[in-house]
């Protein structure tokens, strides 16, 4: 559990009114004989933050990479600002760009610079030219914290700010809402306050995050909803203060007992 | 006692060696690069053709597809490759047989380094939006070519010893030469000596060399 201490403000409490961004619905897929998600109806508002937690095994990782169509679905639709998920090809790329992506690994480009991770989705999907890439991405490494390591490699980094790069490098691309797969869970515990405190100040901005994360500090500060999910299943889905004082499901009684009290 | 050396260009016959094998690497390289990018893309087809190839073409003799080159392609069919006189002719089908027969090798190399790629480079690029050539080009393939520079280092030995088929073909290369010293000359030990030197002062560099350079391109992770 982290000390992130930065609270909720009261006008980030309410999800920002905008419609729909991420629609899911009756979504199912499976993994060989595993029915790694089972009809699946998850709505993102545009400005929401939602913050998807649960036992591991759950599909919650699985459908975080859904959204963005790095693992297919079986069944069901998903769309993304009103357009369903096409077919791997030009026009997945082209959403693709505009859903940011943090993978628990980092996966920075590791023979290129920290600032050429940052540039690199400016200048070959985006089309900006050279120096407005550059001056982008300094000024988002800046934001993250890292601006003094843009010419270093990744692995000359703490895994803390590759990770904070990696955010960088998402939000580069001015994406319409930034996937979290469990941002913090490679991290040393002490460089996991630093990537969620970026992520709080993200929120913060309104910006659309779907968040599958075992911080549940952040969960309580910075969610506007949680998603509790288990055995594929989306068990139980209630504002941060609803789910963590009075959860409804045993299941997620079970799960909070066991993680909340140590 | 080299006496036996006047009246042979040996240094020709080796620069033939070193242009053989010059052009027949640079167009192994670029042929073996592009099927090992058919061999991992998403295309039925394309892939179907590039695993069929290297696996056909790996398993024939050198000899045979050399062969095949110039009885084939030129005598019978009358491929000339743009060349009008024999030796010419000769020369740019070996390379063109090289090309076909190394690059099932440079794939294979390639193939491997791209396997050292963590599946999460890619996904990133993905995540980005960058098509599939894209994340070939920028992200994967830079990162397998600098972990494939010693294996590529055999691959680049094994074709310059390779470049004496040709002189199956007639190529006036460093063994046809000693094919020919040999009938003409009593010195057949010392002979095979001064030509075997030759390869090693060809082969050694690029040993020594493509092994420094593969520690110093290796991507840290």
């Amino acid at each position: 559990m982290s000390g992130v201490s930065v609270t909720k403000g009261a006008e980030d409490a309410a999800p920002a009114p905008g419609g729909d961004l991420v629609v899911l619905s009756n979504v199912n897929k499976h993994f060989g004989a595993l029915h790694v998600l089972q009809d699946i109806d998850l709505t993102i508002a545009r400005g929401e933050v939602v913050v998807v937690i649960g036992p591991s095994g759950s599909g919650k990782s699985t459908l975080c990479r859904t959204i963005n169509r790095l693992e297919t679905i079986d069944t069901g639709a998903i769309t993304i600002d009103g357009k369903p998920l096409p077919a791997e090809g030009k026009e997945l790329a082209r959403l693709r760009a505009d859903v940011g992506m943090v993978f628990q690994s980092f996966n920075l480009f590791a023979h290129k610079t920290v600032l050429e991770n940052v540039m690199l989705g400016q200048l070959k999907v985006r089309k900006t030219d050279k120096k407005a890439a550059e001056d982008k991405a300094r000024s988002l490494l800046d934001r993250v914290g890292v601006g003094t390591q843009a010419d270093k490699y990744p692995s000359q980094l703490s895994g803390g700010q590759q990770q904070r790069v990696a955010i960088a490098r998402a939000l580069a691309m001015d994406p319409k809402v930034m996937l979290f797969d469990e941002p913090t869970s490679a991290l040393d515990p002490e460089m996991i306050n630093e990537v969620l405190e970026v992520m709080q100040q993200l929120a913060r901005e309104g910006m659309t995050m779907v968040v599958v994360t075992h911080e549940m500090g952040f969960a309580r500060s910075a969610a506007n909803r949680v998603v509790f999910m288990a055995d594929g299943k989306i068990v139980e889905e209630a504002t941060p203060d609803q789910f963590f004082s009075n959860p409804r499901s045993d299941r997620a009684k079970d799960f909070l007992s066991k993680i909340l009290h140590h | 006692m080299f006496d036996f050396l006047d009246g042979y260009d040996l240094l020709g016959a080796f620069w033939v060696t070193v242009k053989l094998t010059v052009f027949s690497a640079l167009g192994s390289l670029i042929w073996g690069t592009l099927l090992a990018g058919m061999r991992v893309s998403p295309v039925p087809l394309m892939r179907g053709f590039a695993t069929a190839y290297v696996n056909v073409v790996r398993n024939i003799p050198l000899t045979v597809i050399i062969m095949f080159a110039s009885l084939g392609l030129y005598s019978t069919l009358g491929i000339a490759l743009g060349s009008t006189d024999i030796k010419g002719i000769n020369f740019r089908l070996a390379v063109l047989a090289f090309v076909v027969y190394t690059a099932s090798f440079v794939c294979e190399a390639i193939r491997s380094g791209i396997n050292t790629v963590p599946v999460g480079q890619a996904e990133a690029a993905r995540a980005l939006g960058l098509s599939f050539t894209q994340v070939l080009r920028l992200i994967v393939l830079p990162q397998a070519f600098r972990s494939v520079v010693n294996p590529l280092s055999n691959v680049l030995i094994a074709l310059t010893k390779n470049t004496t088929v040709a002189s199956a073909i007639g190529v006036a290369e460093a063994s046809y030469l000693m094919k020919e010293m040999i009938e003409n000359e009593a010195q057949l030990l010392l002979i095979s000596g001064v030509f075997a030197l030759g390869f090693v002062i060809l082969t050694l560099p690029t040993g020594l060399i493509l092994g420094w350079v593969a520690k110093k391109v290796a991507v840290k992770r």
